[in-house]
């Protein structure tokens, strides 16, 4: 009894020690961390607050930025299409491109490694570099977008459809590989029925991020939103800009609600 | 005899055919009908029908896309097969890396913290429902606002620099954190809560020996993940709104000395180290659990 006592001492004792050593850590990571990037702490804290409090003041739109309202819808449905068209032409290029390189239903194993290779080195290349090179020769157009985010999600959906066609393909391959299917049929009757939920999830969440990088991308290149939002806010037009992120806000809860609902049903 | 029998057959099989699903040849179409099967169809429909409307309603402005491929490929031939740094040095570079990573590191320790209170209230079997459901729209508000226009409108009162895009980073984690802090909260087992609570255990004391034991591991996951995220963000934050980092040189070779040999220098060094960090990240989230 003592004994056990004792023991329930020792963890309680080791928990608290490995919390206290994780504290500390992180504290020392954070200091190291505001040292280099020469963040001031309190200032940082302090300008919560104060953003606050000028969100209040300035960022309220009023009859001139209603005025604008048609033009922002009109870019904000740009930049809806664009993500809706960039998601949907990256996620079938990246499905087929995940046939090749899943462990299941690989044409060779080389193939299947340059596949990967070539998923990771796309997913990783930040999408503003993308940009920046596309704009060289696209200048500022809608496609400089569009490649720039599709190049990024073609990346980021092979992995994970990838991993989706591992999932699925354990069974069904094997089943319809021993009724005599040839390829096309296992893909078609087999993969595509199994995998398509999960795949639309991913979709509708590419959608999503795609609308959020859309506005960085747009900044960067002068395209759709972003770029109105960069015009409202380096003429000092804050209502107006505010009007752009409240727009925003409203198509990604739509969609957020949208998407929920989907899942829902399919999942 | 053949009439009395013909009857009820042909009854039968007008039943059978008001059944079965034909294709438009004639085919009899298998399968199972079902309401996912339907939501499956329709939304590929729906997004299928939405990017052709897009590729018809943008405006293209008469681009040459053919001269545009060609001389997009030269440009990306010349970044990824001769990267070179002109305008600075590879110590220089490897500290602004540093700079970057520690401007995710902040922002995602800054918002855990925040993002574990926030669950707190957010979480509905250890909070009040009402208070819960504020905190949760609140939270949706705040995540539906890209990163870039947070870190802008930090800017604004706290000038551009790592201030802003600290604090811009902070506030959009701290709505993703939240969410999944919460959610993971919302899985732990009540039996647990509802023990201490009958024992007399306050909020705090719920909170620390039963809620965080039980679901750290599943936040410092999201934790670690919501990391690399920020770290890819304060790439852009440098790019975009001048914060500092490897993202600003990217933006420097980009917009200012047009040099694609430092922009492929500067991308190898930011592709190897995201590499790292992804296989740094699979470590020790297979460890923690």
């Amino acid at each position: 009894m003592e004994k056990r006592r004792a023991n329930e001492i020792q963890i309680f004792k080791k928990r608290k020690l490995v919390f206290t050593a994780a504290a500390a850590a992180v504290i020392l990571l954070f200091w190291t961390a505001s040292f280099v990037t020469q963040y001031d702490t309190l200032l940082g804290l302090s300008s919560f607050p104060r953003a606050f409090a000028w969100i209040i003041k300035s960022m309220v739109p009023n009859a001139k930025a209603i005025e604008r309202l048609p033009n922002i819808l009109k870019k904000l449905a740009e930049t809806a299409l664009l993500s809706v068209a960039v998601t949907v032409c990256s996620a079938i290029c990246a499905f087929f491109f995940a046939l090749l390189g899943s462990k299941t239903t690989k044409a060779n194993p080389l193939l299947a490694r340059v596949v990967r290779i070539v998923a990771a080195f796309f997913r990783n290349v930040p999408d503003v570099v993308w940009a920046m090179l596309l704009m060289f020769s696209f200048g500022q157009n809608v496609l400089t977008g569009f490649f720039a985010m599709f190049l990024t999600t073609f990346g980021l959906l092979t992995r994970t459809f990838i991993e989706t066609i591992d999932e699925v393909s354990n069974d069904c391959v094997e089943a319809l590989d021993a009724a005599g299917a040839n390829y096309m049929q296992t893909v078609f009757q087999g993969i595509l029925p199994s995998s398509i939920a999960e795949v639309i999830t991913w979709v509708l969440f590419m959608i999503e991020t795609n609308i959020r990088s859309s506005t960085l991308i747009g900044i960067l290149t002068g395209t759709g939103i972003g770029y109105l939002f960069d015009l409202y806010y380096k003429r000092l037009d804050y209502p107006s800009a505010s009007l752009v992120v409240l727009s925003i806000v409203v198509l990604v809860i739509l969609l957020e609600i949208i998407s929920g609902g989907i899942r829902k049903v399919i999942l | 005899m053949n009439e009395s029998a013909a009857a009820p057959k042909s009854a039968l099989s007008f039943e059978v055919q008001r059944q079965v699903r034909k294709s438009l040849t004639g085919r009899i179409k298998t399968g199972a009908v079902s309401r996912s099967g339907m939501a499956v169809k329709v939304t590929v429909m729906v997004l299928l029908a939405l990017s052709l409307l897009a590729f018809f309603t943008f405006d293209y402005k008469d681009i040459d896309f053919a001269d545009a491929v060609r001389g997009t490929l030269t440009n990306a031939a010349t970044l990824f097969a001769e990267p070179r740094l002109k305008y600075s040095t590879a110590t220089a570079v490897l500290y602004q890396l540093f700079v970057t990573f520690c401007l995710g590191i902040l922002s995602t320790i800054l918002g855990a913290v925040i993002a574990f209170f926030g669950a707190l209230l957010c979480a509905r079997n250890i909070s009040d429902p009402r208070v819960s459901a504020v905190v949760k729209s609140v939270v949706a508000f705040v995540r539906a606002v890209p990163t870039i226009l947070w870190v802008l409108i930090f800017a604004v009162t706290a000038g551009l620099g790592s201030v802003a895009a600290v604090s811009g980073l902070t506030f959009h984690s701290a709505g993703y954190l939240i969410k999944a802090y919460a959610e993971s909260i919302e899985e732990m087992d009540y039996g647990t809560i509802e023990a201490l609570k009958a024992s007399g255990a306050g909020f705090w004391q719920i909170v620390f020996q039963a809620v965080l034991p039980s679901s750290i591991s599943y936040m410092l996951a999201w934790t670690f993940m919501r990391f690399e995220i920020n770290f890819t963000n304060a790439i852009a934050m440098g790019a975009a709104a001048g914060a500092g980092g490897i993202g600003y040189n990217l933006f420097m070779a980009g917009y200012f000395y047009f040099d694609l040999h430092e922009m492929g220098y500067l991308t190898y060094v930011i592709v190897l180290a995201v590499i790292l960090l992804e296989t740094a990240a699979t470590k020790i989230k297979a460890k923690v659990k």
